[in-house]
């Protein structure tokens, strides 16, 4: 991506921060499912950028081969996404804590895989575009409604991405004070005082894996529309783990917290891009990953609950 | 998540599975999980023998068995580690991208033998590994950490090692001064001379650390500290010490694969190691989390069935192969075919 001029100050241009207004909701939304697998159930999903993937594919596929409407494509895409989480829970979820972190790290890089060899249906590394001709009639729509000039086209998108942030936060919040959220928690603080009331744990554990793999879809089609463009590179796991972060940083079992996380992340790891640095581009990007993972060390070493996040409400496992 | 001590931490059936020995004992074929691997991987020598014929097979057996020469080094130390400490060590694989990037230093940069790069490799990604557990590691065991906490950190040092990596050497590959054009054939069969040189160094090696953790002193307080912590200090085991030699061994041994590699392969980028990890985890769990043989054994394996597997598949999905046998061995045989269930 083009580093645009410096015009406000160390800060860049307008168009540049909305640009990462869109992707702070994008992984705002990606690590809210995050914060219920983790903050909430106690499971380590570490293959949150599989399910994006598989999202954002599903969709683009749908769309562009086989001629699909935008929004039947997304309804099916993300039955896609919760169906994969069934298919990597099952077996894994019965699993240590540890191990289903491995296996669901090793489910996100199969996807990545395919994603990148399978080029017939993907575009390989060449890429897959064309599936946003519906999102870019509305996003037209939206700009004259409003009056926007033409270098602030991206502001319907960072309006949709951001409202609907906003709604699966308060929808997520609301979800884990229900009784059913009440037995997730249980589960992330005793699974077996849980099974002893006579509930079993493992529906509950894979009902969140698919409610997140759905959020996780949910952030693949924001992106998807974002980039224009699908490439397995956008799929790495180092964004799983920048999620991590956001959803650290912001505070364990607080919904609020992954927005003001993903906020100060995206800022944080954007500012790099921002400022004029006289370093080539391999090396800022190194700069940005840097700054991911010292903000893993310090925050788990001084401050695992974040800024948000309750002590008391917060298991890191044994 | 169970919070009582004890390394048993399981939901649904697999709890099921540990607690109950009589399903290990139900089926003499489950008592002899090594034996049917064996029996398994002669199968499928045999069919692709017959399939493939044998000039074909043996060159993917050539190729397996070198790459699976690194995969067992760096697998050895992963799973030390995890026995050790129960860390999850996710930085392991950039551990073994350090190594390869010290060798070029003085390899490259500096121009000094590549004998004497693979040597500062060594130490280098040893002292590494040491630092870590003096500077990170230990004062948070003390402060009793949890599980997402060592694993996340642990994330954080893989990032962090990589890109400081990448932010001294940039993306572009590197080689290391090692010839990897010449080869040397027999039976037909042809290996780069310097892979043979890798494969005979890295199964010395190997059997090396086969024999210390069998026979040395230190060798079998790691076993021990690996199968029970607890009882490992009440027979008067120093701990700290142990741990402190196992990270020697981890990162000794991970930096000495990284080499192997970098070598083996020709050029390297800064994502190898990372690209690693996940063949390296396949390793482990496959000769059992925590078991030292088994991950050498494991390493052997896995580079075996990624070369076959290109016999019948297009070469670029062997590495997803490595990660199908890693999710197959989770959901079949979690405890990997030398482990048995109740570590789980």
């Amino acid at each position: 991506m083009n580093v645009p001029a410096i015009s406000l100050g160390v800060l860049g241009g307008t168009e540049f921060w909305i640009g990462v207004g869109v992707i702070a909701a994008v992984y705002g939304i990606f690590t809210l499912g995050l914060q219920l697998n983790v903050g909430y159930t106690g499971i380590y999903n570490f293959g949150q950028v599989g399910f994006q993937a598989i999202g954002a594919y599903a969709m683009g596929i749908l769309v562009v081969k086989a001629h699909m409407s935008f929004w039947l494509a997304l309804v099916l895409a993300s039955l896609a996404a919760m169906a994969a989480a069934l298919l990597v829970g099952l077996p894994s979820l019965r699993l240590r804590a540890d191990y289903f972190a491995i296996a669901t790290i090793a489910f996100s890089e199969i996807v990545r895989y395919v994603a990148q060899n399978a080029r017939g249906l993907t575009g390989g590394n060449q890429g897959l575009l064309g599936f946003d001709q519906t999102w870019a009639n509305i996003s037209d729509d939206i700009s004259k409604a409003l009056g926007l000039s033409f270098d602030l086209f991206q502001v319907p998108l960072l309006i949709v991405s951001w409202v609907l942030f906003l709604i699966l936060t308060v929808l997520m919040r609301v979800l884990v004070r229900t009784p059913w959220g009440r037995v997730l928690r249980g589960i992330r603080e005793d699974e077996d005082a849980v099974r002893a009331l006579g509930k079993n744990p493992f529906p509950y554990k894979l009902q969140s894996l698919a409610i997140a793999s759905v959020l996780g879809a949910l952030s693949g089609y924001l992106l998807a529309l974002d980039l224009a463009f699908l490439n397995p590179s956008e799929f790495v796991s180092a964004f799983t783990f920048i999620g991590y972060a956001m959803l650290i940083l912001g505070g364990l079992a607080s919904f609020p917290g992954v927005i003001a996380g993903a906020i100060i992340m995206e800022f944080l790891l954007e500012a790099t891009r921002s400022v004029d640095l006289p370093l080539s581009g391999d090396k800022v990007a190194a700069l940005r990953f840097i700054i991911v993972g010292l903000a893993l060390i310090l925050l788990m070493a001084f401050r695992p609950q974040g800024m948000f996040g309750k002590r008391e409400e917060m298991v890191l496992g044994e | 998540m169970t919070q009582h001590g004890g390394a048993i931490e399981t939901g649904g059936e697999a709890a099921a599975v540990t607690r109950s020995p009589e399903r290990e004992t139900a089926s003499p074929l489950r008592q002899r999980p090594a034996l049917v691997a064996l029996a398994v991987i002669l199968a499928i020598v045999v069919a692709l023998l017959v399939a493939e014929g044998a000039h074909d097979f043996g060159q993917a057996t050539v190729n397996g068995l070198v790459s699976g020469s690194y995969f067992a080094l760096g697998a050895v130390g992963l799973t030390l580690v995890y026995g050790i400490l129960r860390l999850v060590n996710f930085a392991h694989g950039d551990f073994l991208t350090f190594g390869a990037y010290i060798a070029f230093l003085f390899n490259v940069s500096i121009g000094l033998p590549l004998i004497v790069g693979v040597a500062a490799a060594v130490v280098a990604t040893a002292a590494l590994g040491v630092g870590f557990e003096l500077g990170m590691w230990r004062p948070m065991r003390r402060k009793g950490a949890g599980t997402l906490q060592l694993i996340l950190m642990s994330i954080g040092l893989a990032f962090l090692i990589r890109n400081v990596i990448q932010f001294i050497w940039g993306t572009a590959p590197k080689s290391l001064g090692a010839n990897v054009t010449a080869s040397v054939s027999f039976l037909g069969l042809a290996i780069g001379r310097t892979e043979l040189l890798v494969a005979i160094v890295a199964y010395l090696v190997l059997v090396a650390v086969g024999v210390m953790l069998r026979y040395a002193r230190v060798g079998k307080q790691m076993r021990a500290l690996s199968d029970n912590v607890d009882l490992a200090e009440t027979t008067g085991i120093d701990t700290g010490r142990v741990i402190v030699i196992t990270w020697i061994f981890a990162g000794g041994l991970a930096g000495l694969a990284g080499v192997l590699y970098a070598a083996s392969i020709g050029s390297f980028t800064p994502d190898f190691g990372s690209v690693l990890l996940l063949s390296l985890f396949a390793a482990v769990l496959l000769g059992g989390i925590g078991n030292a043989y088994g991950a050498l054994a494991g390493g052997v394996v896995l580079g075996l069935v990624q070369e076959w597997s290109t016999l019948l598949i297009d070469a670029r999905w062997k590495i997803a192969v490595g990660f199908a046998i890693l999710i197959l061995t989770l959901i079949v045989r979690p405890q990997g075919i030398f482990g048995r269930a109740r570590t789980l």
